[in-house]
């Protein structure tokens, strides 16, 4: 059996090394400074990102769960890679110090050891999963003083669709909200999968043909928030953003009551035209939406995204 | 006539694919010009095209493998360039080529350098190392290799006729429905992996099969070299989870083809199920590429650290573990889609609890370093360059594991940064590390030790440089796939990834240069002993290259590190054991039916994605009949004489006798 494992320091090395090694040693010591000051800059500039500065409370508790799990694993991945580095180091055939153990191969207190530690830590964070899963939960509606808005959300090839189902109005490409106030969006999607996320407010989810999904969100104060699709949906994806406006309650009220006077309703008909492949740089706003238009889309009760016209060599039927 | 197929499907309009298919073919025929110049096609045909010897088609199978990493590589430096420029600008490519800029990239790195780079290194490796004289299904081999290069043609052939799939490098519908993909881009994408998919199938049959039953008298499972073991494991993979990538390729088929409804949006069609059933597929497919990492990853630290393995029987019981839950753990990839919470907990446990054995791994090479000689020749430095880059993967995965953590990663550049952190600084550097390892091996020659390390510091830092501000851009809300954005933020992260991605090309150029250097100057880098590593394992007892017969006479193996033990009985009697009586050796003859059927098999899928249904039928009949002839063959083995291979052995005996004086004990 080996002797106990510990890593001698550097210091004695460095006694005995001659002055030129000394010199490259510490070119090597204000390397690694730089580096670190690199890593540093690197997460200053990242405090800045949008899951970072969250601005309502399911992406205040996710970036919460970010940065615990991060530190739990920190704690043995760092250790980890240090000892990976050091351990090759004082162990290069060179080092004469080093004692060489050649047919050293088990260990049973280091295999219990390294078995234990993975699965502690995994305890702890399989018990941050479970906890946070039921909490973070889209469908979750989120405790508030007020009622909750309802937004039906239709991702369309390739902009986006809000409907207001109580208040009458519609938007496309702009989901103007309430700040303070819980939101609770129903979504699907006109033809491919689409993903609604803003960054900001937190939790994204699939929008999906046929499939109504739910997704509870909450903006703490006004402001102007990104909101996009995060999945792949054909050659328009990349335009598929659109503004999340929260604005205070009476604003909110006063948008509606403008919108509302616009004279331009959606139906049925409004509904296949925007449902056409296109990309709208613009939003567009209509006063009055008709009946059960939603719940018409996922029952499939009215036909899909129509897809692309037929255009390329390779893609064009004899 | 001609289905679908008409000059139309030619790009004139895109300059970019057709310049750089014309530079390839041109490099092509130059190739074969020279070759049917110099007279060496009668050798091409004899010695690879039709070999069924394990070891050349494990050499392909890496040939292949590093001409389609260049490939693959230009489409990662395309996109690379365009999201630098595309701020508020449209960039150079526009989305549709874009897109199947992306969706090529994904493809070929996973099935066509991935795949068959460790298929390629199992192969020539496991039967050295267990004892063997070939795989167990010689001939089957060369037909698996075949039908995967037939893959990797389809793909190609996509650059100049027709198009490549825009839909990413796994096809969900309903965008990949004939409604909203009506192109054949798709239909190249599904044809190219059913073909190849069978020839992997085929190779994992003959890969579990060859550890279990091809094994030297004495080669007990628990003498077996890790990379065996973590071989064993993956092919276990490949044979339970490939059925299901091509039954459900083949569902989309039909929905493409025949008018079924299994994942489309009318006629009671369900996406969601191709999603359930392709990551069914897909996450054990990540552990089928990682494992043989771990396998070489593990030769490698304990013969460069002069020790055997730390923890032999926990590594194979973590390997063992592995495999198993790799196949509950599948969910995880769609956390966002609206599960329950339940099951969401549950998929992001499971996946933790893989983060187990893979933990004990690294600290068990941790280990193995412990008490070691290190010597840092290329193998070893990939090997700690895995290590630690390998430990920030794995934590950004256990991150994106947590539910709540996906619902603001998925899909973002974190994402991306996660598995290109695993697979490039996993698989890749295991890859890469194998390949340098066993060069001398399969060529005789080293590779020149420079330009490896200095393609090493190349790749290592390309890589931080290149996907760190990717984990960056993850957090800033930036998604995947995007062909411009209107966030300036992001920009001066994207030009950084883009330097890291100029650094890695770096990498590949001075590993190029290696490969050209050490042929050129093989004279100096020539492997006499067969031996060059101080190895430990039985691929380092024969000479380099090995006889096409591997073993003169099966070794008989008494323990662990089978040649390890011999080596030192011969240091310490300062003799070798007494020569064998030498007997003639039955070898399985060359057969071109692998490059035939594969010949057939890529005219077949072309007139299937063109339509061309009477082509389809020759092509199908053809490669049928190919198989009918060679299952009427009267005679598959050929005998070596005992007289040659006396003489190959008595060559291998002298020179590690002469090497002898030169070794000293281990104490």
């Amino acid at each position: 059996m080996p002797r106990p494992l510990r890593f001698t320091a550097a210091r004695p090395v460095r006694r005995h090394m001659p002055v030129h090694d000394t010199a490259r040693r510490d070119r090597q010591i204000a390397l690694a400074g730089r580096l670190i000051a690199g890593g540093t800059l690197l997460l200053l500039a990242g405090c800045q990102a949008a899951l970072l500065d969250p601005r309502g409370p399911v992406g205040r508790a996710e970036r919460q769960i970010l940065i615990n799990s991060m530190a739990i694993m920190l704690a043995i991945v760092v250790p980890t890679i240090v000892a990976t580095l050091a351990f090759a180091w004082w162990f290069r055939a060179s080092n004469k110090r080093a004692r060489y153990l050649p047919t050293w191969a088990f260990s049973g207190r280091i295999e219990l050891v390294v078995w234990s530690i993975p699965i502690m830590v995994i305890l702890l964070l399989g018990g941050v999963t479970w906890l946070s899963s039921y909490q973070l939960d889209p469908a979750r509606p989120i405790a508030s003083d007020h009622k909750a808005i309802d937004i039906q959300v239709v991702a369309l090839d390739w902009k986006w669709l809000f409907i207001y189902p109580e208040h009458g109005v519609a938007a496309v490409n702009e989901l103007v909200v309430p700040a303070g106030v819980p939101l609770h969006f129903t979504l699907t999607s006109a033809s491919v999968f689409n993903t609604f996320f803003v960054p900001q407010l937190g939790s994204m989810i699939y929008t999906m043909h046929g499939m109504a999904t739910e997704l509870h969100l909450h903006a703490d104060e006004p402001g102007t928030y990104r909101g996009m699709s995060a999945h792949f949906s054909g050659d328009g994806f990349s335009d598929m953003h659109f503004p999340v406006r929260a604005l205070p309650a009476a604003e909110f009220e006063a948008w509606v009551t403008a919108t509302r006077a616009a004279k331009r309703p959606l139906d049925s008909a409004g509904y296949a035209a925007l449902a056409k492949q296109s990309i709208e740089p613009r939003p567009i706003l209509f006063s009055a939406v008709e009946n059960d238009l939603f719940d018409r889309i996922v029952q499939r009760a009215l036909p899909p995204g129509p897809g692309p016209v037929l255009e390329h060599g390779g893609a064009k039927e004899k | 006539m001609w289905g679908k197929l008409s000059w139309a499907a030619i790009p004139l309009d895109e300059p970019l694919p057709l310049v750089s298919a014309a530079i390839v073919g041109l490099v092509l025929l130059g190739t074969f010009a020279w070759v049917v110049a110099k007279g060496h096609l009668p050798y091409l045909w004899k010695e690879w095209l039709t070999s069924v010897d394990h070891k050349k088609i494990g050499i392909m199978y890496i040939i292949l493998a590093l001409v389609m990493l260049l490939r693959g590589f230009s489409d990662a430096l395309l996109m690379r360039a365009q999201q630098a420029v595309a701020l508020n600008a449209p960039g150079f490519l526009p989305p549709d080529h874009y897109n199947q800029i992306f969706s090529a990239h994904g493809t070929l790195m996973i099935f066509f350098v991935a795949m068959p780079f460790v298929i390629g290194l199992m192969n020539f490796v496991v039967p050295l190392q267990l004892g063997g004289r070939d795989v167990a299904f010689p001939t089957l081999n060369s037909v698996g290799f075949w039908l995967t290069a037939t893959g990797a043609l389809l793909v190609n052939v996509s650059l100049v006729v027709g198009e490549f799939a825009r839909t990413g490098w796994l096809p969900y519908p309903p965008l990949s429905e004939l409604a909203y993909s009506p192109g054949v881009g798709v239909d190249y994408y599904l044809w190219s992996l059913q073909i190849s998919g069978v020839g992997t199938l085929l190779s994992g049959i003959n890969l579990v099969t060859t550890v279990l039953k091809v094994r030297a008298p004495g080669m007990t499972y628990l003498r077996m070299p890790m990379f065996c073991w973590t071989t064993l494991a993956s092919n276990l993979l490949i044979v339970a989870a490939f059925p299901i990538l091509t039954a459900t390729l083949a569902m989309l088929l039909l929905d493409r083809y025949l008018g079924f409804h299994f994942f489309t949006n009318d006629g009671g069609g369900n996406a969601m199920m191709f999603m359930n059933l392709i990551w069914a597929w897909g996450h054990p497919e990540v552990y089928i590429l990682i494992l043989p990492a771990f396998g070489i990853f593990s030769e490698v630290a304990s013969t460069f650290s002069s020790k055997p393995l730390f923890g032999y029987r926990s590594m194979v019981v973590a390997t063992m573990a592995i495999c198993i839950i790799s196949f509950m753990v599948w969910l995880h990839h769609f956390f966002t889609m609206g599960a329950g919470p339940n099951v969401n907990a549950i998929f992001g446990i499971a996946t933790m609890v893989i983060a187990v054995p893979t933990g004990v791994k690294i600290f068990n090479w941790l280990f193995t370093m412990y008490g070691g000689r290190i010597r840092f020749s290329p193998p070893m430095l990939w090997t700690i360059g895995f290590m630690v880059t390998f430990v920030i993967g794995g934590m950004t995965g256990v991150l994106l594991a947590v539910p709540p953590a996906d619902f603001v990663l998925h899909n973002s550049l974190f994402l991306v940064a996660h598995f290109h952190n695993v697979i490039i600084g996993g698989v890749l550097f295991g890859a890469f590390a194998g390949y340098e390892y066993w060069f001398p091996k399969a060529f005789g020659f080293k590779l020149h030790e420079g330009f490896g390390k200095a393609a090493f510091w190349f790749w290592m830092i390309g890589f931080y440089v290149a996907f760190m501000p990717l984990y960056v851009l993850g957090l800033m809300g930036m998604t995947r796939r995007m062909q411009h954005y209107n966030v300036p933020e992001w920009q001066p992260w994207l030009h950084l990834a883009a330097f890291g991605a100029v650094l890695i090309a770096i990498g590949i150029a001075l590993q190029v240069a290696q490969l050209v250097w050490s042929i050129r100057r093989r004279a100096e880098l020539r492997d006499l002993t067969g031996d060059p590593w101080n190895g430990r394992s039985l691929e380092w007892s024969m000479p380099s290259p090995p006889p096409m017969f591997n073993f003169a006479v099966l070794p008989d193996v008494e323990g662990e590190e089978a040649y390890w033990a011999i080596k030192q009985r011969a240091i310490e009697r300062q003799a070798l054991r007494p020569e064998p009586e030498y007997t003639d050796i039955h070898m399985p003859r060359n057969s071109p039916v692998g490059f035939i059927c594969a010949f057939f098999a890529t005219i077949m899928g072309f007139a299937l994605i063109w339509h061309i249904w009477w082509l389809v039928l020759v092509a199908l009949v053809c490669a049928y009949a190919t198989f009918v002839v060679f299952a009427w063959r009267d005679q598959h083995e050929e005998p070596v004489p005992a007289a040659t291979i006396a003489e190959i052995d008595r060559a291998n005996r002298s020179a590690r006798r002469d090497a002898l004086a030169n070794l000293q004990p281990v104490t």
